[in-house]
């Protein structure tokens, strides 16, 4: 019942948020979303179970009742955790406090409404990382998406309206996509399901009892239906060539946003792809794997290029994650213990990195109130701290050892080179490491610019040291990424136990 | 006759209470309107007596089809009155969600008729109105089915027409009664038609004559004409010219009203008279109504969908969005086959108009609370109305999402299993016509949602008053929407398993 109260205790909150006076919001959000962070550390500690949710393993906190039938098919309340999801959900209680401490600058109109939208998206995405029924996870999935649209729509930048419904429109019609795809497979497996939990369909879909449907052999269907998931996840990860709503939306999202969104709602994707893809129909996957490869290392060369071209911090950021959503890619694709926990510990790690880099990037904006590079320079000398924990959580990108992005890409290389599933594999690693040079150059240059050199800035404001609750959650940050980079096992142990069944069996 | 049979008639009439308790409702009103010693009676007494009434109803209903009368597990289906009324499971559902959108709609029209005479005429019209859809849900001849079809279309043509100095109102009105009479006749006619080759009204009789090749032609004419006139009652393309007009110009409750609960009856009796009267697997060959209803679904979907897209007025957008969702509950009869597990789909229609009579319901009535405190009706007028009102703008875009099918809210669960249910029937494309147009939907809906939250108000308004009952009744429709997304598992069981007896 643990995961019921992290839910029912963040929705409740998000209601009483909601209608709590502005004067106190932010500090109520706050101290509410403590709640979950301690809920979820706890499940974090009495956690005990081995073996992957999906495929036969424990469930660590399972509850499982029907929830109602449809024509012989029961809809479940199931939820519960394993290796996979369990870090998911610690990052998202503790990225959505940050954020909300990170807000209390910037946002200064109908407060109320933004912490309990705040809050109530984390409820929402509590639910995506802990439901595995699949009717449940998806109601929770596409609940996500409302909190984001006004979060984005309300508090947005100037052109917050064309962000907010190409954000929506986007991710909406993937869902459809994967949708389709999801219940055409759920139909072609026929009577061999007898619910929508989606244990019982990875298993069965593992077993070979996927029959044809509508016209379609089992072989094609599959392929079908894999491309129409992968699709609809790839939006949401998003992979290049369709990731052209991400740096709107950050553009033009408020920085607490902005961190969310990085931090964790790119995390559905790829969460949703390993749980989907890469541990139901592993045989298609490998079938795939150069188109799926390619497209990984395009998305690290593209994102990272992207990146080198851009004048505002703040995109710079956005399409560097494209960039390292591609290496998850690659680790997924890999299916090698390595390459596949790598890309999970590097959703992790991800999370934390451009959280902080969304957040430092905010802090500077807070009293510049401009990200153009060519604005300023030599920030270092009026927000010392800031720079420092902006440099810090930079080289954290690029992957400096004993830093947790350091941790996540080396897993990822190391899996992936060792791969086994085509012979080009290599190759494609190799390319993709690319990806870490341009990524340091486009940082550095950036960082060199702004941060350093003689101070001159061009606009009216002052810019003076941040509040101390404005640096502390960047602080908490880089404290975070350290450590995970030097004890990666804090995870990455349960991350294992949890992917090793999924590179066994199912036509692999 | 013997004594015991009369008993038994005694105990059975019982079963039509909530259709009684509807009319006897209106008479009240109209008693108390007739006695009361002033000029008029209080506003707040009428709407007390109406919703009461529809609310007394509404529990009576619920309590039979708890308590499973007319239903399998009690003995099967009561039988009134030489067979030309019938109270069921399918019944008692359809009751169900007119009686509590009437409740939601007196209650409503409570603070609308504010300032407006002949109060006690609109709520008792209103109930009469109820009472009529009640009946059709229990017909079993066509000769009641016509008649109840006119008790519920009459007290409509006026309460339309209700605002006599709007001229706007008085057009729909008149719109609504021209088309409504040419529909009547058409169906009246095709009734004669049917009654011509099989010689019986009761549904029963008509679907065992009707296997008499020689009159298939006929036949099939009355089946068409009568095809027709639902397609009237529940605003379906080609006979849905009226529903824009009508839903725009009337006072917006009763465009909740009709666009809800009218639709609601119209599938009611659609789904008796075509499963029982001419069941599928008696018809002869070449009178295949599914075929057509299968054109008319995807059609009035697609129809429906396109033109809400292209509005520029709130109301009416609704108003085609309203007929795009009678497309979706034509699944229900589109989807059947001859001898399949026809229940599933048909219960899944149900469960959504049920579902839509709360959703649609609350949208309307959200209109009607705008349209109280004075504010336009474009969607340009509805910007900012979030930052002045944001507890009724919360329960509107609930309203919105729900429409649209978007997964956090019941509207979302109903049309999945409609269109599960369609596609286990074997009509995969049927679902994704529906699927598609459901997604664009999603567009026209959050226009509202965008308008409300995102945009700045054009111009300056001052909301003065926080009208208790239409505050009220929209937070009603909301809570239900929503719980409905948890709760949807007794209402697709009970909707399933008494659509199955139909058959």
């Amino acid at each position: 019942m643990i995961i019921e109260a992290l839910l029912g205790v963040t929705f409740l909150a998000a209601l009483i948020v909601f209608v709590a006076p502005d004067a106190y919001a932010g500090k109520l959000a706050a101290a509410l979303s403590a709640l979950p962070i301690l809920g979820s550390l706890w499940m974090w500690a009495a956690y005990d179970a081995t073996g992957n949710a999906l495929l036969g393993g424990d469930i660590a906190f399972e509850t499982d009742f029907v929830w109602l039938t449809v024509g012989g098919l029961d809809f479940h309340w199931f939820v519960g955790v394993d290796g996979i999801s369990l870090p998911l959900v610690v990052l998202t209680a503790v990225l959505t406090t940050l954020a909300i401490v990170s807000a209390w600058t910037p946002i200064s109109e109908r407060q109320s409404q933004f912490y309990g939208l705040v809050l109530l998206m984390e409820a929402n995405l509590l639910g995506v990382f802990t439901a595995l029924d699949f009717f449940a996870w998806f109601v929770f999935w596409e609940a996500v998406l409302v909190p984001m649209y006004f979060l984005i729509g309300v508090w947005g930048g100037p052109n917050r309206r064309y962000a907010a419904i190409k954000f929506f429109v986007y991710t909406n019609i993937a869902s459809l996509v994967m949708f389709i795809g999801f219940i055409a497979l759920v139909f072609g497996l026929g009577d061999s399901v007898s619910s929508l939990r989606l244990p019982e369909i990875a298993q069965a879909l593992r077993a070979g009892e996927l029959a044809g449907f509508a016209g379609l052999d089992a072989a094609t269907l599959k392929t079908v239906a894999f491309v129409a998931v992968f699709l609809g996840f790839a939006v949401k990860v998003p992979i290049a060539p369709l990731h052209t709503w991400l740096p709107d939306a950050h553009v033009e999202a408020p920085t607490p946003v902005s961190v969310l969104l990085a931090g964790v709602l790119l995390k559905m994707g790829t969460y949703a792809l390993l749980r989907f893809n890469f541990t139901m129909m592993p045989d298609v996957a490998t079938a795939l794997v150069v188109p799926i490869a390619g497209i990984a290392v395009i998305s690290v060369i593209y994102g990272a290029m992207l990146a080198l071209a851009q004048e505002d911090l703040k995109r710079i950021v956005a399409y560097s994650s494209v960039s390292s959503m591609g290496y998850v890619i690659l680790g997924l694709v890999a299916y090698t213990t390595y390459g596949v926990g790598g890309a999970t510990f590097q959703m992790i790690a991800h999370g934390l990195i451009s959280g902080l880099m969304f957040m430092a990037v905010g802090v500077i904006y807070n009293t510049t109130h401009t990200r153009m590079v060519g604005d300023m320079s030599g920030i270092a000398d009026r927000m010392p701290v800031t720079a420092g924990i902006f440099v810090a959580g930079a080289f954290g990108y690029m992957g400096l050892p004993l830093m947790a992005g350091f941790a996540g890409e080396f897993f990822i290389f190391k899996g992936s080179f060792a791969s086994t599933v085509h012979s080009a594999m290599p190759v494609f690693t190799a390319a993709a490491m690319f990806g870490i040079v341009i990524v340091a150059g486009y940082l550095l240059f950036a960082m060199q610019r702004t941060l350093f050199g003689p101070f001159s800035f061009d606009g009216e404001y002052d810019v003076t040291t941040a509040p101390f609750h404005d640096v502390a959650p960047l602080a908490v940050l880089l404290l975070l990424t350290i450590v995970l980079g030097v004890a990666p096992d804090l995870f990455f142990g349960m991350i294992q136990e949890a992917v090793n069944p999924i590179l066994s069996g199912g036509g692999l | 006759m013997t004594l015991a049979l009369q008993a038994e008639t005694v105990a059975a009439w019982t079963a039509l209470a909530p259709a009684i308790l509807l009319g006897l409702t209106g008479l009240v009103l109209l008693g108390v309107d007739t006695l009361w010693p002033a000029d008029e009676p209080s506003n707040a007494l009428l709407a007390g007596i109406a919703a009461a009434g529809s609310l007394l109803s509404f529990a009576v209903t619920g309590w039979f089809l708890v308590a499973g009368t007319g239903q399998t597990r009690t003995g099967g289906e009561i039988a009134l009155y030489g067979d030309a009324l019938v109270v069921d499971g399918v019944s008692l559902f359809f009751t169900l969600i007119f009686t509590v959108v009437t409740a939601m709609v007196t209650v409503a029209a409570y603070d609308y008729l504010d300032d407006h005479s002949h109060r006690a005429e609109f709520y008792s019209l209103t109930l009469f109105a109820a009472t009529g859809m009640a009946l059709m849900a229990t017909a079993n001849s066509l000769a009641t089915v016509f008649i109840s079809l006119e008790l519920a279309s009459l007290p409509s043509y006026a309460l339309v027409a209700f605002l006599k100095t709007d001229r706007g109102s008085v057009e729909a009105g008149l719109k609504y009664f021209l088309i409504g009479a040419v529909s009547s006749a058409v169906l009246v006619f095709g009734i004669s038609l049917v009654y011509a080759v099989t010689g019986s009204l009761v549904l029963g009789d008509v679907a065992s004559a009707i296997g008499n090749p020689e009159m298939a032609g006929v036949l099939g004419l009355g089946i068409l004409m009568i095809l027709g006139g639902f397609a009237f009652k529940t605003a379906s393309v080609p006979f849905h010219f009226w529903a824009p007009e009508a839903y725009e110009g009337a006072p917006a409750p009763i465009s909740a009203f009709l666009s809800s609960a009218s639709k609601a009856a119209g599938f009611a009796v659609a789904f008796r008279v075509f499963v029982q009267a001419f069941p599928l697997e008696a018809v002869p060959a070449g009178v295949d109504w599914v075929v057509a209803f299968q054109v008319l679904a995807v059609v009035t979907m697609t129809l429906g969908n396109f033109a809400a897209a292209t509005q520029e007025n709130v109301k009416r957008m609704l108003a085609y969005s309203s007929i795009g969702h009678a497309g979706y509950a034509l699944i229900g009869l589109a989807a059947l086959t001859a001898g399949g597990p026809n229940g599933d789909v048909l219960g899944a229609s149900m469960a959504h108009l049920l579902v839509y009579g709360f959703m649609n319901t609350g949208a309307f009535l959200f209109i009607a609370l705008v349209e109280h405190w004075g504010v336009g009706r474009t969607f340009e007028d509805y910007n900012g109305l979030a930052s002045t009102a944001p507890i009724a703008a919360v329960a509107m875009t609930v309203f919105m999402f729900s429409l649209a099918g978007l997964p956090p809210f019941g509207g979302f669960l109903s049309k999945y299993i409609l269109f599960y249910s369609a596609i286990e029937a074997g009509f995969w494309w049927l679902a994704a016509v529906g699927a598609v147009n459901s997604a664009l939907s999603l567009f026209y809906y959050s226009r509202v949602v965008k308008a409300m939250w995102i945009e700045t108000p054009v111009a300056d308004f001052e909301i003065e008053t926080r009208p208790v009952g239409l505050y009220a009744a929209v937070l009603f429709a909301g809570v239900g929407t929503l719980l409905l997304l948890p709760g949807f598992g007794p209402v697709i069981e009970t909707a399933q398993t008494v659509a199955a007896t139909l058959f």
